[in-house]
């Protein structure tokens, strides 16, 4: 076995195996409720091995549940990512828009999505759109933010090769300054996706739409434990998987 | 009419502890085809010198004028090698070089601007390695492709901001002497700012010391008469470029109040 197979695949499953065993040590002893990890999967097999049953539509696989999800979260990042990129660029573009706008951009930065979404389904009254549109609004800050921030870290000696050329203004945009911002842009793309994912799981748990939130909550007023558990470990599964896949394009666009 | 000239040009900066001059009463004139190299320490204000012909920055007063004309703004008639290169990271060497190709030769037709940007590359010994991105240049060969990128532009005047210092004693010799043998064939006129002496007599036509700052001035011109081309190898052998390195060198370090002495005028050439 060579070492890199060693640090990257024995060492976080000897993590995993020792956060199970805390966990089975804590349902047999501090919590009782909490049931053990051999009772959660007793109770949550069928969710696993045949994830795209449909018993109905508050009994249904993992699978159908994160696909419902992960459409609801992509309506949400791409209007994120499409209102935050030009956002972010006019931020860092034009000092007149960056006062104007940027203390605004501070105070709803910090508003959470479960503030949002109240607004959400008022102004849209059903459940979809304003799950959207919540992610939408809470996802787009890194996006704008990390956009803006890259505009102002372009070195001046890049701008001063436009300058020096005398680029017209769009040319300066697509030959230097929107490449040299490329990094910082999907470093933002990546983050919002983040905070996408975890908008979903609230949102859905308030409007009780179906996906891997709507059943954690379903579950826990259903009084069926092992199933929010699973919930939980699906969608920090999900949520460790878009973050790897994202890592993976900011890498590509770093290097070429 | 000289093609550049600069009449009583001053620029400080403000600092935390009051104006900083940087640069004092500048005169310089370039005539066309001319090979002039500026001569001084680090610091001394030559980066400042060239920004401020390249139109990156504004004097305080004075006037730079090109063909008679005050500058205005950046552009590429004077078009500037710059110290560290300034290569787009995201760009092969051919996508650099056009860049400036297409910025400046918009209205020819693209076979001739792709013609030209091939001469280009070719000229500076790079033709190989065109796909190829800064990162993986050497500091001669971005150097290089820094080169054929200025000479791109088509300038009426090409500045040259030490380019060389970056780069080891052996790939500097190399680069003097390519663009020795580059600016035989053209004879643009070409301003160069250096800490190099024996560089500036192997290139220039004529040198012009900067004194050490702060409040730097020109010091007195040496025009260099020594037959090109000027290969290191026979040039050290020579007297008269001995003569003159010492003089100017003497200068220099008089300037500073080194060798004991306070600052004196540089013994005529």
């Amino acid at each position: 076995m060579t070492r890199d197979t060693a640090t990257t695949v024995i060492l976080p499953l000897l993590g995993a195996a020792l956060v199970l065993a805390v966990w089975a040590g804590l349902s047999q002893t501090v919590a009782p409720d909490l049931p053990s990890p051999a009772r959660t999967w007793e109770e949550s097999r069928r969710y696993v091995l045949e994830p795209f049953f449909k018993d109905g539509e508050t009994n249904q696989g993992l699978g159908r549940l994160a696909f419902y999800s992960l459409v609801r979260v992509g309506k949400g990042y791409l209007l994120a990512v499409a209102i935050g990129t030009p956002l972010g660029f006019l931020l860092g573009l034009s000092l007149r828009f960056h006062q104007t706008f940027d203390p605004i951009v501070q105070f709803l930065r910090p508003i959470s999505p479960l503030a949002w979404l109240p607004i959400g389904l008022i102004v849209f009254r059903q459940s979809e759109a304003a799950a959207v549109f919540t992610i939408g609004l809470c996802a787009m800050w890194p996006t704008v933010i990390n956009t803006a921030v890259g505009v102002r870290s372009i070195p001046q000696e890049y701008l001063n090769v436009g300058r020096v050329l005398k680029l017209a203004r769009w040319r300066m945009l697509r030959k230097i300054v929107i490449p040299a911002t490329l990094p910082y842009v999907f470093t933002g793309y990546r983050l919002s996706l983040g905070i996408a994912w975890l908008v979903i799981v609230a949102s859905e748990m308030l409007t009780g739409a179906p996906g891997v939130g709507g059943f954690l909550w379903q579950e826990y007023n259903a009084l069926v434990y092992s199933h929010i558990i699973t919930s939980i470990l699906t969608i920090g599964l999900i949520g460790f998987l878009l973050d790897r896949m994202m890592g993976a394009v900011e890498r590509r666009v770093k290097t070429a | 009419m000289a093609l550049l000239k600069l009449r009583g040009v001053h620029k400080g900066f403000q600092t935390p502890k009051g104006p900083h001059p940087v640069l004092r009463g500048i005169d310089l004139v370039v005539e066309e085809s001319e090979f002039v190299c500026v001569l001084g320490y680090s610091g001394s204000g030559k980066t400042t010198l060239l920004s401020l012909i390249a139109g990156l920055m504004e004097p305080d007063a004075g006037e730079i004028l090109l063909e008679g004309r005050p500058i205005q703004g950046p552009g590429p008639d004077r078009g500037i090698v710059f110290q560290n290169y300034s290569l787009l990271p995201w760009m092969t060497v051919l996508e650099n070089v056009n860049l400036a190709v297409e910025a400046v030769d918009s209205q020819r037709p693209p076979a001739e601007r792709v013609a030209r940007g091939e001469h280009l590359i070719r000229l500076v010994n790079l033709w190989d390695a065109r796909h190829k991105r800064p990162h993986e240049l050497s500091g001669g060969m971005r150097q290089r492709v820094a080169v054929a990128r200025g000479l791109a532009m088509d300038p009426k005047v090409l500045l040259l901001d030490e380019p060389f210092s970056a780069l080891d004693a052996l790939t500097r010799a190399t680069l003097q002497s390519e663009l020795a043998r580059i600016w035989m064939e053209d004879r643009k006129t070409v301003l160069m700012i250096t800490n190099d002496v024996e560089e500036a007599i192997l290139l220039a036509d004529r040198v012009v010391p900067l004194t050490p700052g702060p409040g730097a001035t020109l010091g007195p011109e040496i025009p260099i008469r020594i037959a090109r081309p000027r290969l290191p190898r026979h040039v050290n052998r020579d007297p008269e470029y001995h003569r003159i390195r010492q003089a100017i060198a003497d200068f220099l370090v008089t300037q500073r109040g080194g060798n004991g002495g306070p600052p004196q005028a540089l013994k005529a050439a």
